[in-house]
């Protein structure tokens, strides 16, 4: 189990990480020919940087178009951030401060995680136009995630696995040293979930995450009589 | 009302935000008239589908996806979470679920997955790809011809997809394998042949800017000039053809030619420019919007003018106030205190605030406006130098004209404005049943101020809105010039002194 995570992870977190490199780059690549911010929008660059930290952090237009959805949505995304910043535990030596300071919320964090997506997951049951848009690696998805979710819940809660084993597996990982990892069930399962998500992240709606920066509706500027706005194959049409 | 082979929405509250059940296939057979072939080749387009379009569309779509971040971006983010589902006015008034804006996203996405991503490749069925057939362009030629690209889904969506872009990149690459739409693509051509959409040659303009003089002459005394084609003249009118043709656009010709005169700003219009919408932008295809701004660069280095300004039109405004520096600039050849372009209403706007107009509401007795947003302006465009010009200051026009201006409700204005339902390329008869349906949310927030504040009359600011709601609004048992121009309103208020 030891040898067969350690692969599963390394080439996990090698298609995680080169298959978003290579989305970001593709996307910071391909030009934006024209001027198209959804308006009213900021009209300098610092305006445009709370314009996406608003749709980052508190997602803006999706509280102005659902409320409901919007509350769900916060609810697992707050989860899951606190939960994901609380697992850096296990991969560095001693705590962090940002660590420590999240402890404390780590098993409200996961109930809300999971009660998150189950909420959604409900919601794209039952609601007829919803559910009319949804296709089955949607339902996978949200299915993928609250397994991630419940294995871990259950770990921390009911079937409590060594998490200093765990912890040494994944130091020892990351300093490209064997250590042995629990010869745990539920864990395997979580950590075999988790490297299934990881390996779908760049090839899947997952993306929203990074693709929300580079969307032109809400990270360009309002100037475009001010300063004129060019792209390379455009530029090319007037040397014609 | 008016007898329609279809059933007309009934109007709700729209406090009450009604949404209907879905209606599947409902609008399945709504599509407007294929381009024939001498619609096509004037705008070098195939006249027709032939034998190996499919590999045709999908290389044009991997062209699109290396020059749009925009596309490239939008097919890869959403998570069907649905947010946009209710937002799109032709979903509100039809119920088919192929008008909510993700599954008409999808109808593209679908065949994106199939050829381009490695998911959609492998297992087609699990992610929802499917392969390039002409049932698959008939589904697209139909709905992506309900979309009026009015941006309304864009202004709730989390990652900002925006479908009119999805929907231009479907039309550019129907266009470009000779399946292309008559309406727009004959209009272009007669933007190119003539000069302008509705095909008015010059020697018919001059004649109706004369007939224009003679009126304003005979109904206030003062000879107020239509001046077309004047070299040396200091500002170049770009506006819409549809205002040289029918009421209400002509009444805001007439307002905008009052102003010019009671401002004492020597202005012009021209034969070449005489139209500033832009349907280039309807179709997706960044030349031909380039080729139809050309014109404008043209005409004001040969007239010599000093600025340009733009008459009241939705889209011509997304195009001139977003994209003309982009596709005609630089204008470092025009006056640099004045932004290039200027709309009607910033000028107009100005002239007010500064007095340098006078304004007598009396002319507007007994009138109660409301005002509709046009989409293009409201959400991908601005007027004035603050974010939100567009919406103040048509407003505060309106308010120094007319005795009382009251707003829909404020789901229905500013950035979450209904499109009227017949703008994006789709005001043209056989597709008459959309527009009425897609009408339905604005014509909802309209009887709610008609019958609880009294309005009488709706100004737009926008052609097509004004002549998609001369034609709509009857279907609704309101009398059709309810929909006045903005300026129509000015026109009427405007004190014209002996100041020139």
């Amino acid at each position: 189990m030891t040898i067969f995570f350690a692969i599963l992870f390394s080439v996990s977190t090698l298609v995680l990480v080169a298959g978003l490199a290579m989305k970001i780059a593709q996307y910071a690549r391909t030009p934006a020919p024209l001027k198209i911010p959804t308006t009213p929008a900021p009209l300098t660059t610092g305006g445009v940087a709370l314009r996406l930290g608003r749709e980052a952090l508190l997602f803006e237009s999706l509280f102005r178009g659902n409320k409901l959805l919007w509350l769900f949505a916060m609810v697992f995304h707050l989860g899951l951030a606190v939960v994901l910043i609380r697992h850096a535990r296990y991969f560095e030596s001693s705590v962090g401060p940002l660590v420590a300071l999240v402890q404390p919320l780590a098993q409200p964090a996961g109930l809300a995680m999971v009660a998150g997506l189950a909420l959604l997951l409900l919601r794209r049951l039952v609601i007829e136009r919803v559910r009319y848009v949804t296709g089955p690696s949607d339902i996978l998805m949200l299915v993928l995630l609250l397994a991630i979710g419940v294995t871990g819940m259950a770990m921390k809660c009911l079937i409590h696995t060594d998490i200093v084993m765990v912890k040494a597996f994944f130091t020892g990982l990351t300093a490209l040293e064997l250590r042995p990892l629990p010869n745990d069930p539920l864990l395997g399962l979580h950590l075999l979930l988790v490297c299934l998500l990881m390996i779908v992240f760049p090839f899947s709606k997952l993306l929203h995450a990074p693709g929300l920066f580079f969307s032109p509706t809400r990270n360009q500027t309002d100037n475009p009589r001010e300063v004129r706005h060019l792209a390379p194959w455009a530029a090319r049409l007037e040397e014609k | 009302m008016a007898a329609a082979p279809f059933d007309i929405p009934v109007l709700g509250d729209p406090a009450e935000h009604p949404v209907p059940a879905l209606k599947p296939g409902a609008m399945a057979a709504s599509k407007p008239y294929v381009a024939a072939e001498a619609h096509q080749q004037p705008l070098g387009f195939p006249g027709e589908l032939t034998e190996g379009w499919e590999k045709r569309a999908i290389d044009h779509m991997g062209s699109l996806l290396s020059k749009y971040r925009s596309l490239r971006v939008f097919m890869d983010i959403c998570v069907k979470c649905g947010a946009c589902t209710d937002k799109c006015h032709y979903f509100l008034g039809t119920g088919d679920p192929k008008n909510m804006p993700v599954a008409r996203a999808d109808l593209f996405r679908s065949v994106y997955r199939r050829y381009f991503t490695p998911s959609g490749k492998i297992a087609p069925g699990l992610v929802g790809a499917r392969d390039m057939t002409k049932d698959v362009l008939d589904e697209w030629f139909n709905y992506f011809h309900q979309c009026s690209q009015c941006r309304r889904c864009s202004v709730f969506c989390p990652q900002g997809i925006d479908t009119a872009e999805i929907s231009m990149a479907a039309r550019d690459i129907m266009d470009s394998i000779g399946q292309g739409q008559k309406y727009c693509n004959e209009i272009i051509g007669k933007v190119h042949k003539i000069g302008n959409n509705l095909g008015l040659p010059a020697p018919a303009l001059l004649d109706t800017l004369e007939g224009l003089e003679e009126d304003i002459l005979d109904e206030t005394g003062v000879p107020v000039k239509l001046p077309i084609d004047e070299q040396g003249a200091e500002v170049l009118l770009v506006t819409p053809s549809a205002d040289f043709f029918a009421e209400p656009h002509v009444l805001g010709l007439i307002g905008y030619a009052k102003v010019f005169h009671a401002a004492g700003v020597s202005w012009t219009l021209s034969t070449k420019a005489s139209e500033a919408g832009n349907f280039g932008m309807f179709i997706g295809n960044y030349d031909q919007m380039r080729k139809i701004s050309m014109r404008i660069r043209e005409a004001a280095r040969e007239l010599g003018v000093k600025r340009i300004i733009f008459g009241e039109c939705g889209h011509a405004w997304r195009v001139a106030y977003s994209f003309l520096n982009t596709l005609a600039g630089p204008w470092d050849f025009l006056d640099p205190r004045y932004p290039v372009p200027q709309h009607i209403l910033e000028f107009t706007s100005d002239l007010i605030a500064r007095k340098g107009i006078k304004l007598d509401k009396s002319g507007n007795d007994g009138m109660v406006l409301t005002v509709h947003d046009s989409c293009n302006v409201a959400r991908g465009a601005r007027m004035g130098d603050k974010p939100g010009g567009q919406f103040t200051i048509p407003r505060a026009v309106i308010a120094a004209s007319v005795p009382k201006l009251v707003d829909m409700h404020p789901d229905t204005i500013c950035d979450k404005t209904f499109c009227c339902g017949g703008g994006g390329g789709l005001l043209t008869d056989e597709l008459i049943e959309l527009r009425v349906k897609g009408a339905s949310p604005r014509m909802e927030a309209l009887k709610d101020v008609v019958d609880k504040q009294g309005v009488t009359h709706m100004a737009a600011m926008c052609a097509i809105c004004k002549a998609q709601f001369t034609k709509v609004l009857p279907y609704y048992d309101f009398d059709r010039e309810m929909v006045v121009s903005v300026h129509q309103l000015v026109s009427n208020a405007i004190v014209l002194g002996d100041n020139d």
